[in-house]
């Protein structure tokens, strides 16, 4: 063998292995991602060009056009790429979780409840960024509880989850629709614009607090991904592992639960890509099990470059990120699948 | 998908239970159909009684209550048991292909599909009608799951290489580039929204004339092709090499299955919107019931999915009494807690 295909890392007490193909794979990704994201802060009403951006990053651009990529585009460009990581890793949990290539954070109701709680919220009357992250956060949160208590019985086994994820979900999703038949049309619309994910007029004070929670909680997901990998291997494999099996599930459901809402309190409910990404990034790295840090990168990517044709392909008119993500993710997962072996 | 455990770790129990109690359950089943038929054309924002909705059924005087029974009450039962039965067996087909509990009749693009040509026709085509949709959506839930198959097959290098696992992530896929579609030209403009928002509650009343008999035909003909693939679905469920050692063909099988779930499916989401909840949970609660026998599963299907759409319409007339609530809104309620009794009492195994 002339090219070694598996890269082992040695520090200390710690060791691991990285595939080659893995580590190719997350180069391109980052080189998409920063190529994408430079594209985000470079476009717009006022465009900056390449060599204007690198003397504001140098620190030697005009006060306007430091203002412009710092203050205006820098909050989106940034939250775009957090967020579409922290969903895609959520995903990943819940795939990893539930064994089932159609598990995402949706299957404990986390984005229909939150849908619910701005719903309620904008009915009332409420209208701001604080008043919807709230609804938010109480809807999906409560959603997200009430599905894990249910499904709870001599421990937590996915299946069992599911169906009650399905059956609350499916009673939460007909409230949202008769609140939308019976509200007024633009309350409505509002709404399901809401409903869609978007990450229009994002401040950095709307954005930091998400980003802040995203990476305590990816934190928390990279000393718990060596249990989750032994649960991939069944409930009482893990056990013989050391693994104490309901607590780290537990764990792993709070920490991708707290992602989704995390970015959802702050964009809404971006659909697809917590569902996509994970199954793209297997596909890219042809392992067996999902890699998480391709996974994370792929989420990155594909929210930024759907932001990127959300704001700027459709002159005049700013689609919601959500209509585009699941047209870009599907159409690359569709891509993806019609190749041949 | 180790999905496929689940099941037959009940059977342990279930086989136990002789048939001739199968065969009282499923009359069990029937009486409930018959008892829901009746009470859908009894019950309403006019109450007419059990006699005159005989009388109006049997020797027509044309009074108003009888009117109201054959005009009205008779095609939405009937329109409620067609759509239903359809919603219900597409559902429990496409869980036994696919063989994962997630999967609802939806997954191979019928629902997206449908939804998306009804968007396509209110946004740039100027269509307005409720009878313009129904062709619309039937069509474009065919295109959909033709495109589906087309799309799996060109990547596996052919039929043989079709299989649930690639059907069901190119569905997944392309149901999303629809749905994303539809709802980039739902939320710019408000009129489009404001007649989607109407047809994605999923109504069996106020249907335009002729749409039983539109759909009709085709419901009955992938019930059919539904009971004819139950032998064939109970041997793949064994595993792909078994079946074929049994001398099941297997492409055949999962092209018949197919199409039964796309004329099922696509019928009924054309003439009635997209009903979600039947197509997925009915197949669930019957097999913890029946076991994994598709053969008593479909019949049971059949007879309880209908119930549940029927009782969920009454309900929906009687809540907001005079209005009502589109039944689509109300099969949720009706039938999720239903579900979760069920699921807290069966031992499930890991998934």
């Amino acid at each position: 063998m002339t090219t070694p295909t598996t890269l082992v890392l040695r520090a200390g007490p710690f060791s691991g292995r990285i595939p080659r193909r893995v580590l190719v794979v997350n180069g391109a990704l980052l080189g998409v991602l920063l190529a994408a994201t430079a594209a985000a802060l470079m476009l717009g009403s006022y465009t900056i060009p390449l060599d204007e951006l690198v003397a504001v990053f140098g620190g030697q651009g005009a006060d306007q056009a430091t203002t412009v990529v710092f203050q205006w585009r820098a909050p989106r460009a940034v939250a775009a790429a957090v967020f579409g990581a922290a969903l895609a890793l959520s995903g990943a949990i819940f795939q990893s979780l539930t064994r089932n290539p159609l598990g995402s954070p949706d299957i404990v109701g986390f984005s229909v409840g939150s849908f619910t709680g701005v719903l309620v919220v904008i009915m009332a009357g409420g209208v701001g960024f604080h008043a919807t992250a709230t609804g938010a956060l109480a809807g999906g949160l409560a959603t997200a509880a009430i599905i894990y208590l249910v499904a709870f019985r001599h421990g937590m086994q996915g299946f069992r989850l599911i169906i009650v994820g399905i059956a609350i979900s499916s009673m939460l999703t007909s409230v949202n629709t008769w609140i939308t038949v019976k509200a007024e049309l633009g309350i409505a619309l509002r709404a399901a614009v809401w409903g869609a994910g978007t990450l229009n007029g994002l401040r950095w004070s709307h954005a930091v607090p998400g980003i802040v929670a995203v990476a305590i909680l990816t934190l928390l997901l990279v000393f718990a991904a060596p249990a989750m990998r032994q649960l991939e291997l069944g409930d009482e494999t893990a056990a013989m592992q050391g693994v104490r099996t309901e607590p780290t599930k537990l764990a792993l459901i709070v920490v991708g639960v707290g992602l989704t809402a995390a970015v959802t309190a702050v964009a809404g409910p971006i659909s697809f890509v917590a569902l996509a990404a994970p199954q793209l990034a297997r596909r890219l790295t042809r392992t067996g099990t999902i890699t998480l840090s391709t996974a994370a990168l792929v989420g990155a990517s594909l929210l930024t470059l759907s932001d990127l044709i959300a704001q700027h392909a459709f002159s005049g008119l700013t689609v919601p990120v959500g209509a585009v993500t699941v047209c870009i993710g599907g159409l690359y997962l569709l891509w993806l699948l019609t190749r041949r072996r | 998908m180790s999905v496929t455990a689940r099941p037959g770790r009940i059977v342990e129990e279930s086989t136990t239970t002789p048939a001739r109690a199968r065969v009282v359950w499923l009359m069990v089943a029937a009486l409930c159909l018959a008892v829901a038929v009746i009470a859908s054309l009894a019950i309403g924002s006019r109450p007419i009684s059990f006699p005159t909705v005989l009388d109006a059924l049997t020797a027509p005087d044309g009074s108003d209550a009888h009117l109201v029974v054959r005009e009205l009450r008779v095609p939405r039962t009937v329109l409620g048991v067609l759509a239903g039965a359809a919603f219900g067996v597409s559902g429990a087909l496409i869980q036994a292909f696919t063989r994962n509990p997630l999967a609802d009749p939806g997954i191979l693009g019928v629902n997206a599909g449908a939804g998306f040509a009804v968007v396509v026709g209110v946004a740039l085509l100027g269509v307005t009608r409720t009878y313009q949709y129904l062709p619309l959506a039937f069509a474009g839930a065919l295109l959909a799951t033709a495109l589906v198959y087309t799309i799996a097959a060109r990547g596996a290098g052919g039929a043989g290489g079709v299989t649930p696992l690639r059907l069901t992530l190119v569905g997944v896929a392309l149901s999303a580039v629809l749905g994303g579609i539809s709802s980039a030209l739902t939320l710019l403009d408000a009129e489009t929204f404001d007649h989607m928002r109407f047809w994605g509650a999923g109504s069996i009343s106020d249907r335009p004339p002729g749409t039983i008999g539109s759909v009709a035909g085709f419901i009955v003909a992938g019930l059919v092709l539904a009971m004819v693939c139950a032998r064939s679905l109970n041997a793949m469920g064994l595993g792909e090499e078994t079946a074929r050692a049994l001398g099941v063909n297997v492409i055949a099988m999962r092209v018949t299955c197919i199409v039964a779930v796309t004329l099922l499916c696509g019928a009924a989401t054309a003439a009635a919107g997209p009903i979600g909840f039947v197509g997925l949970m009915v197949p669930h609660a019957v097999r913890w019931l029946t076991g994994p026998d598709q053969r008593w599963i479909l019949p049971f299907t059949l007879l309880l999915a209908p119930t549940l759409l029927l009782v969920s319409d009454i309900v929906g007339r009687l809540v907001v009494w005079p209005g009502e609530l589109q039944v689509g809104i109300v099969t949720a309620f009706i039938g999720a807690p239903v579900l979760m009794l069920l699921i807290r009492r069966t031992r499930a195994s890991a998934l």
